[in-house]
């Protein structure tokens, strides 16, 4: 398997007034196409500020980050926001929907930037939309919906753009445990289909749905382990 | 901003955020509204000035006296200064060229008006020919006192519309009929009115000759009037006037012997002067209005732009989803701007349209005294609405920027 992302002795630090605050202190890792990892770690053990680096809303220090062959550094504003376009899927705990927009339309929104007519962006919303299994809410807006709803339309809409990488922080933070086994089932059927995912999560059985195993410590990665996955749909009646 | 697509994204949001639209276009509106009302106004002063002036021939001088004030070459403060015939006849000679028409007015005092058995209450004035053109009467019925009334010292007299409408009750022709004055028929020979309206109809006209003769006038008069000969230009002709009235009072006060600086015992008044006053004041008002109209379209822009930075503050985290999802930050800042250049167009339009139509509507209708037919030209308008857009724009870009600017992270920062 060719691999995705490649991570290099990564440091960053946020300055806080006078002194910093070391948060990741020099990381290593890759991540082969088609895996699905979770990170893990206590909080404020940097598992976000890594994910938002990796989503390039966040640059390190120092050190090197390739996603897929492509070695991301020194990009402005408008390049990195071509990049997150066109090779990244992002869902988010709070799912980030905007509240006027029906879930198609927020599952088009990324095509629009990608600069797609407007019919094609439709049909090619309701796909993904049927693929979450909510062709029939379409034309709901976000406060219709419940919050496993939401998060789907969320998952659609980071899959539309058919990105390299999707990348999840605590996507199930906000739902109860049905509702989150339901939600990784999906994701899981993402990843049978060959999709690269990383999920940021603190919650055991969520990371045990993956494939893989980063524990974060301070800064540094303590354990990295491959794991048997454990099947949602055998919690999902 | 001939993106389809961008205008689609952007009917989106309107669409779906109607209030918020609704309440930026709003301001802007109301704005524009009330700059083109006051500009309207301040048209139709200027036009009510221009009209109270076209009264009366708006170019004339009047001369009138009264006692000295001043000591001058051994003789007392306090003598009544009296103009006569010789004076009227030496302005006449000399100003021949700079002056128009020309006429004194002797007042005729104490006398009993009659028409037929019915007494008129009207004042009775003894003129020239020329006083018609001077008070800008028009004649209704026929003619007004001419030359040879005067040489001849005829007893015909020129009433007024209203006094005719007064007196006449069984509806006989009052060219035919004759007025009683003091005892001593006069023939009726004609009926004027005022382009300045009823009160300024409520004199009866004879020859000044006549009046003189008749009541005791000797060569006594009251007043002298003129007009000025037309100029070539507005500053011209208040320049030739002021010349003249100059030397006109210098005249006077030597041939009477009253003091140079002494101003109330010869006193002119000067219509030109006047006008060039209320001419300035128009401008200063117009200016005013024009102040009041420029804060109120800064109002508007700074407005516009508050609205700007508080709905980029409430998209903050709508533009970080936007980023994470791929936006570039001058879509973003296209994004913003473009929707209210949009809504500020639309809306200034609007307040355009609402404002002309009142002005079309209600203008013409307004009947008071120093405002007429208030309005605006459309160029001015127009321009106006341009200009606010441009500020609009210039205000909205910075907010804009910053939005494009924001930190994806804080943005979807969960509060
Ligand atoms: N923008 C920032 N400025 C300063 N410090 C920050 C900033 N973002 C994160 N931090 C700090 O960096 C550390 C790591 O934060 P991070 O959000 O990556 O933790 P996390 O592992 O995601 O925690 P959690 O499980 O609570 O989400 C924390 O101590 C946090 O306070
Ligand atoms: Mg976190």
């Amino acid at each position: 398997m060719p691999t995705m992302i490649e991570i290099k002795d990564l440091h960053k630090s946020y300055q806080m007034g006078s002194n910093a605050l070391h948060v990741l202190k020099g990381l290593n890792f890759n991540v082969e196409e088609g895996e699905l990892v979770a990170i893990m770690g206590s909080s404020g053990s940097g598992k976000s500020t890594l994910l938002n680096i990796l989503g390039m809303l966040d640059v390190s220090d120092s050190g090197e980050y390739i996603l897929d062959g492509v070695p991301i550094k020194n990009l402005n504003e408008t390049k990195a926001a071509q990049y997150r376009n066109k090779f990244l899927g992002f869902i988010f705990q709070s799912f980030n929907l905007i509240n006027y927009k029906t879930a198609l339309e927020n599952v088009a929104l990324p095509l629009y930037y990608q600069g797609m007519g407007r019919k094609v962006r439709q049909e090619k919303a309701l796909k993904y939309l049927e693929q979450v299994g909510l062709k029939e809410w379409s034309h709901h807006l976000p406060n219709e919906l419940s919050g496993g709803q939401k998060q789907r339309v969320a998952i659609a809409r980071a899959m539309v753009g058919e990105p390299k990488v999707l990348l999840a922080d605590e996507l199930t933070g906000a739902l109860d445990s049905i509702t989150s086994y339901e939600v990784m089932e999906l994701l899981q059927k993402i990843n049978d289909q060959g999709n690269t995912i990383l999920v940021v999560t603190h919650e055991d059985d969520i990371a045990h749905m993956c494939k893989r195993i980063v524990h974060l410590r301070d800064g540094i990665i303590v354990k990295d382990e491959k794991i048997k996955q454990v099947r949602a749909s055998e919690y999902v009646q | 901003m001939f993106d389809l697509e961008r205008w689609q994204e952007i009917f989106d949001t309107i669409r779906k955020n109607k209030l918020r639209t609704f309440l930026t276009g709003l301001s802007v509106a109301s704005g524009i509204f009330i700059l083109v009302v006051l500009l309207g106004f301040g048209q139709g002063m200027q036009n009510g000035i221009a009209r109270e002036f076209a009264a009366d021939a708006s170019n004339r001088i009047w001369v009138w006296t009264e006692v000295t004030t001043k000591e001058y070459k051994g003789l007392n403060p306090g003598r009544p200064i009296q103009l006569r015939n010789e004076n009227h006849a030496y302005i006449q000679q000399h100003f021949s060229e700079e002056l128009e028409h020309k006429s004194p007015v002797f007042r005729v005092r104490n006398v009993q008006v009659n028409y037929g058995n019915e007494a008129v209450g009207y004042s009775v004035q003894g003129v020239s020919s020329g006083y018609q053109f001077i008070e800008n009467e028009y004649m209704s019925q026929g003619r007004f006192i001419n030359q040879s009334d005067e040489e001849n010292a005829s007893k015909v007299a020129v009433i007024s519309n209203k006094i005719k409408r007064e007196v006449v009750t069984k509806g006989e022709d009052v060219m035919a009929e004759f007025l009683d004055i003091s005892g001593i028929k006069f023939k009726i020979i004609g009926v004027y009115g005022d382009m300045g309206g009823e009160r300024e109809e409520e004199r009866i006209f004879i020859p000044i000759s006549t009046a003189q003769r008749v009541f005791n006038g000797a060569d006594r008069i009251n007043n002298l009037s003129y007009t000025f000969q037309p100029a070539a230009t507005f500053e011209e002709a208040v320049a030739e006037s002021i010349a003249v009235e100059n030397e006109l009072t210098a005249y006077l006060k030597e041939a009477h012997i009253v003091a140079p600086d002494d101003t109330s015992a010869v006193s002119t008044w000067n219509s030109l002067e006047e006008a060039k006053r209320y001419y300035s004041l128009t401008g200063n008002i117009k200016f005013f209005f024009w102040f009041v109209g420029i804060c109120t379209i800064i109002a508007g822009v700074v407005g516009v732009s508050n609205i700007m930075l508080i709905v980029v503050k409430d998209r903050t985290r709508e533009i970080g989803i936007r980023k994470a999802l791929g936006a570039k930050p001058w879509s973003i800042v296209g994004m913003i701007l473009q929707e209210s250049i949009f809504v500020t167009a639309i809306s200034g339009f609007a307040g355009l349209i609402a404002s002309m139509g009142l002005l079309e509507l209600v203008g013409p209708n307004i009947e008071v005294d120093y405002v007429e037919n208030p309005s605006v030209s459309f160029t001015v308008a127009f321009t106006t609405v341009i200009v606010l857009i441009i500020a609009g724009a210039v205000a909205g870009f910075f907010p804009a920027w910053r939005a494009a600017k924001i930190h994806v992270v804080n943005a979807l920062k969960d509060e």
